[in-house]
């Protein structure tokens, strides 16, 4: 089968969804694979390095005409009407937001895959787009915000006096949150997150950053995404943004709520109480905002001199790596699509990723696709779901040993001990001394022995406990036949053991060396 | 002769502390075996000479049963001798768990019977024996025959000669404390008794004790047999100490001393590797009260993904780091040749080449190290698990060969899982991992393994062996 890679068609794309190396990869997979002239320009892909890379680079057409079509961006009325019945088109469709586009996919009678659709489970990881690009972006929003900002991120004490660090609070810990936590903490920032699911504290202070928490109860997430909250948590928590927001140099804000407008977070107020200078980057700028004065696509300078930049592009910014990781996941989603490595695309509908993504399939036979969205839903985290969480009885955890038990038992013994060796004749407690002193000796010799040495230690721990030989040695010559037959016996026995230990460490021994 | 006898006892003794501590540093472990031979050889001239004493020495009595005697040690040390030197000459390396269980058994039995001749001994003579000298026989009678069945257990499950899976009888707990119980008052009994009217206690509770070594053994799965051959390893020790302690015998004492506390806590090393309370491992039954295990077992995980040889080639070529986590399968399979070879090509290449060992991968402690450098693989690209768990993430191959619950995510992951909180070698954290595996069956502690339906996960399914050659023969 072919795929085609088109050249985006929207103003001022800079992404591809395939780079020469992922291309190359797709063609592994057994796909005939042909790139728009030009597609892969503004993300540092040059024809030729298609073309070097053994990927073929040819006209719209021939793109267009392809069995699969995998662009980035949702298609066009013209892009659609190129598509041949029965195509396969992947790129990311957003099929929540823009229902229409289904109808119209539909009706165009092809099977739509939406890459932005992949379900947030560990095995679809790999595929996940959105994180692929969040990542990225989260990193490009700290840039810009330094871009901005009029002053350095790290503390530093110089000659010329000393400077503070930038404070930064990011919004929301996703993946595009993180991202922006440790870009900014690497410039040196004091970076503060918050986010409404406490779950994710510990990724946010893995990351560097203190976790700001809001006294009240909160929801654990049962599908990675976040949730809007209820009026009397918001009222909480809309005192706590505006007090970090107020203290912050740098707000970058990137709650999303999926299938919703961005929550409005940082009010027109907080952003007025600002200092001059200060930079806010509204992630969410592309759902409507998290703050107030954002505007999409553009950097708006409030009257008391906050920077609000509300570019919904971040990721394009960066074309050449957000490319190489789009390309990569729709390699990743294709290894998925062509279990056989035949080059022949089989979509799976029983697989909740293949399913999670399809929108629209299309009918054998011609005629207008199936819709297929929304998919059921999939629950990813498999840890403290409601119902686990609504059994009363939770069993209590064993209640710790007490560390005084252990006194108590270490004196009991070394009593039970000294009656012991009271009431035994003195004969015996020489053989005692050397028994416990042995014993001792044996703990502290073998305390550090070496991993990879614990056969060889065991076979001459072995070999030496052939030494009972000794004792059956000295029964041997007692005037009795039987005991003589028995001793006869045990030197056999024991001295296998001897003979066959030691030789057996040595070849081991011998085996180890050093490279 | 008492004198420069009890001399040189105490240089053997001397010289076994040396041995086990030489086998703790591979620069030393060489040495330390020549100590522990020497200190073997000395031990045994020491006590020939203190038998050939009797004959000139101011012993009264008749001197043929020392002849007799003599000529019996010398031939049936002779004989055993041979019979060691070709088992440990024979043995292949893949095989060593099995011998080392055997050669346990055989000091356990030399232990039931130097027991029973120092009682028989006493008891012939009419002489009076004190009570602490009839525990002492008791004892070293006890623990001798625990581990001579014991041991005998495990060198049959080592050798799939017996089933592998802990036999779980009703009240088996109850069944070890009543034989223990029983043989305390065995004891007591035994202690009491003059002459050969203690003989009645003493076969009680020899027979009681066969069958506790054989039960406790029965009892533990399969994947604990490292854990298993290392405990008996240390009661092996103990009986030699028993046996030290009834014949008034230092040297017997100091050396089983040695083995038994090396030995229990070379076991407990283990048992904290494996996260592993000592106590439920020695009790027995691995994995056998896991309720929630059928649930996990059931469990629906996906699809596995497959892959040949020739790619696997392909993969390993274009990667520049690979970490090879061997297991059972490996040692099965003899497949430690080609790894071998493999990795020697790949570092050709300039591929980073490391070896995973998990504490307890294959049938005994180090197992896999010992197959390893029997490859010629160096050993100081062979890392512990702690060592390389931290750079798997870093990894971009990682070959799993015939290892399957050392590197299960469900121990970490699955809470109900029987082996919950087992550390484990994360592999699934690297780029790519590769699973040679001849089908989908479990592996030892019978749980599903999610890593093979992870997505970086790609099942290479065949003999090991074979595959790796294959591998071999496509990096060219």
């Amino acid at each position: 089968m072919r795929i085609g890679i088109p050249r985006e068609f929207r103003p001022g794309e800079t992404l591809v969804a395939a780079t020469a190396k992922t291309a190359s990869q797709l063609a592994g997979l057994g796909y005939d694979v042909v790139v728009e002239r030009g597609a892969g320009a503004a993300a540092d892909q040059p024809d030729t390095a298609y073309a070097d890379a053994g990927v073929r680079v040819g006209t719209g057409e021939e793109v267009w005409s392809s069995d699969v079509v995998v662009k980035v961006n949702a298609p066009s009325e013209e892009e659609i009407v190129r598509l041949r019945p029965g195509a396969t088109l992947v790129g990311l469709l957003a099929p929540a937001r823009s229902p229409e586009l289904v109808e119209r996919l539909a009706a165009a009678g092809v099977t739509a895959l939406a890459m932005d659709a992949v379900p947030r489970i560990s095995r679809a990881q790999s595929m996940d787009v959105l994180s692929s690009m969040a990542n990225v972006a989260g990193y490009r929003a700290v840039i810009e915000a330094a871009h901005e900002f009029g002053r350095l991120f790290t503390g530093q004490v110089t000659a010329a006096g000393k400077v503070p660090p930038a404070r930064v609070f990011v919004v929301g810990a996703g993946v595009a949150g993180l991202a922006a936590i440790g870009a900014a903490g690497s410039l040196g920032a004091v970076v503060r997150a918050f986010d409404v699911r406490p779950e994710v504290a510990e990724q946010v202070e893995s990351m560097g950053a203190q976790f700001v928490r809001v006294e009240m109860e909160q929801e654990v997430s049962s599908d990675g995404y976040a949730k809007e909250m209820t009026a009397a948590q918001e009222a909480a928590t809309a005192a706590m943004y505006d007090e970090e927001a107020r203290a912050a140099d740098i707000v970058i804000t990137t709650a999303l709520i999926p299938g919703r407008p961005a929550p409005r977070l940082i009010s027109a107020e907080t952003v007025a109480a600002m200092r001059p200078g200060s930079v806010v980057v509204d992630m969410a700028a592309a759902n409507g905002g998290n703050v107030a004065a954002t505007v999409r696509d553009e950097r708006v300078v409030t009257p008391n001199g906050v920077t609000v930049l509300g570019y919904t592009d971040l990721a394009g910014r960066l074309a050449a790596q957000t490319s190489q990781l789009y390309g990569t996941n729709v390699v990743n989603l294709f290894k998925l699509l062509t279990p056989a490595k035949d080059g022949r695309l089989t979509l799976d509908l029983d697989d909740v990723v293949q399913r999670g993504i399809t929108v629209t399939r299309a009918v054998e036979g011609g005629g207008a696709a199936e819709a297929m969205w929304p998919p059921p839903p999939v629950q990813v985290s498999a840890a403290p779901a409601a119902p686990a969480a609504a059994v009363p009885a939770e069993k209590e955890p064993p209640a710790p040993p007490d560390p005084r038990r252990r006194v108590y038992a270490a004196a009991l013994a070394a009593v039970l001990f000294l009656a012991l060796a009271t009431a035994a004749p003195a004969s015996f407690l020489p053989s005692l001394t050397v028994f416990v002193l042995a014993v001792v000796i044996g703990f502290y010799v073998i305390g550090n022995v070496h991993h990879a040495l614990h056969t060889p230690l065991m076979s001459v721990t072995n070999a030496i406990s052939g030494i009972i030989v000794v004792g059956a040695i000295l029964q041997a010559p007692v005037d009795n036949v039987a005991v003589q037959v028995i001793a006869g016996i045990a030197v056999l026995l024991a001295s296998i053991n001897v003979f066959g230990g030691f030789l057996v460490t040595r070849r081991m021994l011998n085996m180890f060396q050093k490279g | 002769m008492i004198s420069f006898v009890s001399g040189a006892y105490i240089v053997s003794a001397l010289l076994f502390i040396l041995a086990l501590a030489g086998l703790s540093k591979h620069e030393t472990a060489r040495r330390g075996n020549a100590f522990g031979m020497a200190g073997m050889a000395l031990a045994l001239v020491a006590t020939l000479l203190l038998v050939v004493d009797r004959l000139t020495g101011d012993v009264v009595g008749d001197t043929t049963a020392v002849w007799v005697g003599l000529a019996i040690v010398l031939v049936a040390g002779t004989v055993g001798a041979v019979i060691g030197i070709r088992l440990a000459r024979g043995v292949e390396m893949t095989g060593m768990p099995e011998l080392i269980a055997m050669m346990h058994s055989f000091v356990g039995l030399a232990a039931v019977l130097v027991g029973y001749n120092t009682y028989i001994e006493v008891a012939d003579h009419g002489a009076h024996a004190d009570a602490i000298h009839n525990a002492e026989v008791f004892l070293g009678v006890f623990i001798g025959a625990v581990t001579f069945t014991g041991s005998i257990v495990a060198n049959l499950k080592l050798s799939a000669r017996m089933s592998s899976a802990p036999l779980v009888l009703p009240g088996r707990h109850l069944l070890n404390l009543a034989i223990l119980v029983a043989s305390a008052v065995l004891m007591v009994w035994f202690m009491l008794t003059e002459g050969w009217s203690g003989l009645a206690p003493l076969a009680v509770m020899t027979v009681l004790a066969l069958v506790l070594g054989f039960h406790l053994v029965a009892a533990i799965g399969g994947g604990d047999m490292p854990v298993v051959v290392s405990m008996l390893n240390s009661y092996s020790g103990w009986a030699a100490a028993a046996a030290g302690f009834m014949l008034g015998n230092d040297l017997l004492i100091i050396t089983g001393a040695l083995v038994g506390s090396s030995g229990a806590i070379l076991s407990y090393i283990m048992c904290r590797a494996m996260n592993r309370s000592f106590v439920s491992v020695i009790a027995g039954g691995f994995g056998s009260d896991g309720g929630s295990a059928v649930g996990a077992a059931d469990r629906d995980y996906g699809e596995h993904r497959e892959i040949q040889a020739g790619e696997v080639a392909e993969l390993l070529a274009g990667a520049s780091s690979v970490v090879i986590t061997p297991g059972y399968g490996m040692a099965v399979a003899q497949a430690q040749y080609p790894v071998a070879e493999m990795t020697r090509r790949l570092r050709e290449k300039g591929v980073t080449v490391r070896f995973g060992i998990h504490p307890v991968a294959g049938r005994l402690p180090g197992h896999m190290n010992v197959l390893l450098a029997e490859a010629k693989v160096p050993y100081d690209i062979v890392l512990e698990m702690d060592e390389i768990n931290d750079d798997l993430a870093d990894t971009d191959v990682v070959l799993v060969i015939g290892a399957n619950d050392t590197v299960n995510p469900a121990a970490l992951e699955e809470p109900g899982s029987p082996i919950a909180g087992m550390p484990v070698l994360e592999v699934w954290k690297a780029r790519d991992v590769v699973v040679f595996k001849r089908s989908m069956a479990t592996g030892y502690a019978g749980v599903q393994n999610p890593l093979f339906f992870k997505e970086n996960t790609q099942m290479l399914f065949g003999d090991a062996k074979d595959k790796v050659n294959e591998i071999v023969a496509a990096l060219g």
